[in-house]
């Protein structure tokens, strides 16, 4: 088995345990953003996105994405080594154009939705996600 | 045009003037050196609903001490704003006379020397009486429970929760919600809720594994009161599997969920609900964000962060309310509600003074009953302090010291860890420390006190991860405790600072040496969230070494150094 640097951590600790992320993969987000529009023009509005503020489980993170009218969404969880999370097609007879999935988030970071529109545009939206073990609750 | 807020804070300014809350009279009280049952429980009834709020009991049956925190520091747009303001600060803005009763209950400075004068805090038979009289004024009032109840004593540990179920159910209360409920494990938990007489309730407790809410706690019940449909909604502690061992209540997910909180509150107003409260466990400054955020709530009932505020705090057309935490406070809360909405309010944060306020005589009963069986061990005398014993503030209590030399000599370590958790009563020099106020600031289900090797790095990325906890400018990211205790060790901590950049200067104190972050040092603490801690448990351990004492003294603790 190999273990990752923060699987380490949580075994060696046996108290309170934080997860650091290595160099948010910026350059690699902004590729696949780029890669998925085109290149074109990215607006906001029109596109939720649902995740909690802080992590339970950072092996298995709840993200749900929503945006009325969208063809297409991508997912991108912007700080993991690679931030592909997956994108999501909606065909014309799609009821709602909604995912919702699990994630693993490395530590704490962006997740990134961007939506395709039926008219070609874009929309963009991102939350931040906190990972960590704080183990101090009053 | 009046606005609905004006109205709501002319209830605030009237509350003031006329002494609805009592704080003006308390001070000429205590001039008089005379308080009086009739006057602490003293209320004109208001309105058309009544609503009475305890929170944060952690099983203290019978009356403490309890001292509030000196420092409390409030961050991004909570600084320097109530609860986040204390001692003489504290006073000023409430017009409290320094020596009065309400500088005793609700503020730290003179603690020992006021405890000596004004006697214990709390118990429950004292809370019931105040109860009984409300209901005497408005035998419709609800009361609400707002969790952390079955929690923190040893009478508890040892019924696993049993105990304050009985004491509570001689309350009877209209409805409660959680947090270290859960600590018991979810099986414990499933039957106790199964038993209730009332409605347990959390619209943010979803199914872990569908992302469903649960079954077993609903999100909201109605209740017809004064001929006014309410609907009391429920929040649990958002992040109890991450600041708590989740793998005890491994089915279940929380976090704030205010969308959720949204629709429940849309929901309840299309169902007919004329008056809508939140019976909150997010903590005071959460409330106050998801306040901001959520619109029809009426008024959040605050627990979880332990503050205990003379007034409401109005936030858009909600009003907060703080009760404190131990038993030591339950509010009073009149409402007048027309046409569906809420255009007035009487309030009043009712101290418990168990000099002062005399028992209730059945859930007496029903206390000395639950705490028969443990007599002995109950009131087995492990030693003396000559010290102030507290814990509650940001950083390290004398309490904490305590545990933490504890740590480092019964477990033969360089440093020493302890949670900032905001539970456990006080003692004042003098006192004799029994089993039981041992275990009142040490007990839970994850007591092992393990002893391991950590890194200097490692080491900072605790410090740093738990600051951000408390000091994260959004409330939506903070959890509620305080930060971790330290024995052996000493930081700078820079409270404004991002997370990863707010702790510097790291000394391992007994050589008085930078940190080294490739080195490892030895570190002892307690109620690790990970399963599969080993360990001694901490109350053995911290027992051991205040009887190897005999009578306890503590060095000034100077360790952190706090940079605003």
């Amino acid at each position: 088995m190999k273990l990752t640097r923060r699987e380490t951590l949580f075994i060696g600790m046996g108290a309170v345990v934080a997860a650091t992320v290595p160099l948010p993969a910026l350059a690699s987000v902004e590729d696949a953003v780029a890669a998925f529009t085109g290149g074109a023009d990215v607006g906001s509005g029109g596109i939720t996105l649902s995740t909690p503020e802080i992590a339970e489980n950072g092996n298995t993170v709840p993200v749900e994405v929503s945006a009325p009218g969208a063809v297409s969404i991508m997912l991108l969880a912007a700080g993991n080594p690679n931030p592909d999370v997956g994108t999501f097609n909606f065909g014309p007879l799609a009821a709602s154009q909604t995912a919702s999935t699990r994630i693993r988030l490395a530590g704490t970071q962006d997740v990134v939705a961007v939506a395709k529109m039926a008219d070609g545009s874009f929309v963009r939206t991102a939350n931040e996600v906190k990972v960590t073990i704080g183990g101090c609750g009053g | 045009m009046i606005s609905r807020r004006d109205f709501l804070q002319a209830s605030m300014a009237a509350s003031a003037i006329v002494g609805g809350s009592g704080f003006g009279n308390w001070a000429q009280l205590a001039a008089q050196q005379r308080l009086t049952q009739d006057q602490l429980l003293q209320f004109d009834t208001f309105g058309n609903v009544s609503l009475i709020h305890i929170t944060d009991i952690h099983a203290q049956m019978v009356p403490i001490y309890f001292r509030e925190p000196s420092v409390n520091i409030g961050v991004g747009g909570n600084a320097g704003v109530v609860p986040h303001i204390t001692g003489a600060d504290f006073r000023r803005a409430y017009g409290i006379e320094d020596g009065s009763p309400s500088h005793y209950a609700l503020t730290s400075g003179d603690f020992s020397a006021l405890a000596q004068g004004y006697g214990r805090m709390g118990g429950l038979d004292r809370v019931a009486t105040v109860i009984n009289s409300i209901r005497a004024d408005r035998p419709d009032a609800l009361l609400l429970d707002g969790g952390d109840t079955w929690h923190g004593s040893y009478t508890c540990y040892h019924t696993a929760g049993q105990d304050m179920v009985n004491v509570m159910n001689a309350l009877r209360p209209d409805a409660m919600t959680f947090h270290w409920e859960f600590t018991l494990g979810s099986d414990r938990v499933h039957e106790l809720v199964d038993g209730l007489p009332f409605a347990a309730l959390g619209q943010n407790i979803f199914d872990a594994e569908w992302d469903e809410p649960a079954e077993m706690f609903p999100p909201y019940t109605f209740f017809e009161r004064g001929g006014v449909k309410i609907a009391v909604i429920g929040q649990a502690f958002p992040y109890m599997p991450i600041a708590n061992p989740g793998w005890m209540f491994p089915e279940y997910s929380f976090g704030i969920r205010d969308e959720n909180m949204q629709e429940m509150v849309d929901e309840v107003r299309a169902q007919g609900a004329e008056c809508v409260v939140c019976l909150s466990h997010n903590g005071f400054d959460v409330d106050k964000k998801m306040a901001s955020i959520v619109t029809g709530i009426d008024v959040i009932l605050s627990g979880h962060t332990h503050d205990a505020l003379p007034e409401p705090v109005l936030v858009g057309e909600t009003i907060i309310v703080p009760s404190g935490s131990n038993g030591k406070f339950v509010s009073r809360i009149d409402l007048d509600i027309q046409n569906g909405r809420m255009m007035g309010f009487r309030h009043k944060l009712i101290p418990i003074f168990s000099d002062v306020i005399e028992p209730d005589k059945d859930v007496a009963a029903v206390i000395e009953a639950e705490r028969a069986p443990y007599k002995d061990q109950l009131s087995d005398v492990i030693g003396t302090t000559d010290e102030l014993l507290y814990r509650r503030g940001n950083f390290n209590g004398t309490w904490d010291d305590l545990i933490c030399d504890a740590l480092l000599s019964e477990r033969d370590a360089e440093i020493a860890l302890s949670p900032g958790v905001r539970w456990g009563p006080s003692m004042i020099p003098g006192q004799e420390i029994t089993r039981e106020d041992l275990w009142n600031v040490t007990s839970m289900t994850y007591p092992e006190a393990y002893r391991t090797e950590m890194t200097g790095e490692f080491l900072k990325i605790v410090l740093e991860d738990v600051a951000d906890n408390i000091f994260n400018p959004d409330p939506f990211f903070q959890q509620g405790g305080d930060m971790v205790r330290t024995g052996g060790l000493g930081y700078r901590i820079e409270i404004d600072k991002p997370q990863g950049e707010r702790i510097s200067n790291m000394t391992l104190l007994s050589t008085g040496e930078p940190i080294d972050p490739a080195r490892n040092y030895v570190v002892a603490g307690w109620a690790s969230v990970n399963e599969g801690t080993e360990g001694p448990p901490i109350w053995d351990v911290v027992e051991a070494h205040i009887k190897a004492q005999g009578t306890v003294s503590l060095q000034p603790n100077n360790s952190v150094e706090i940079i605003r």
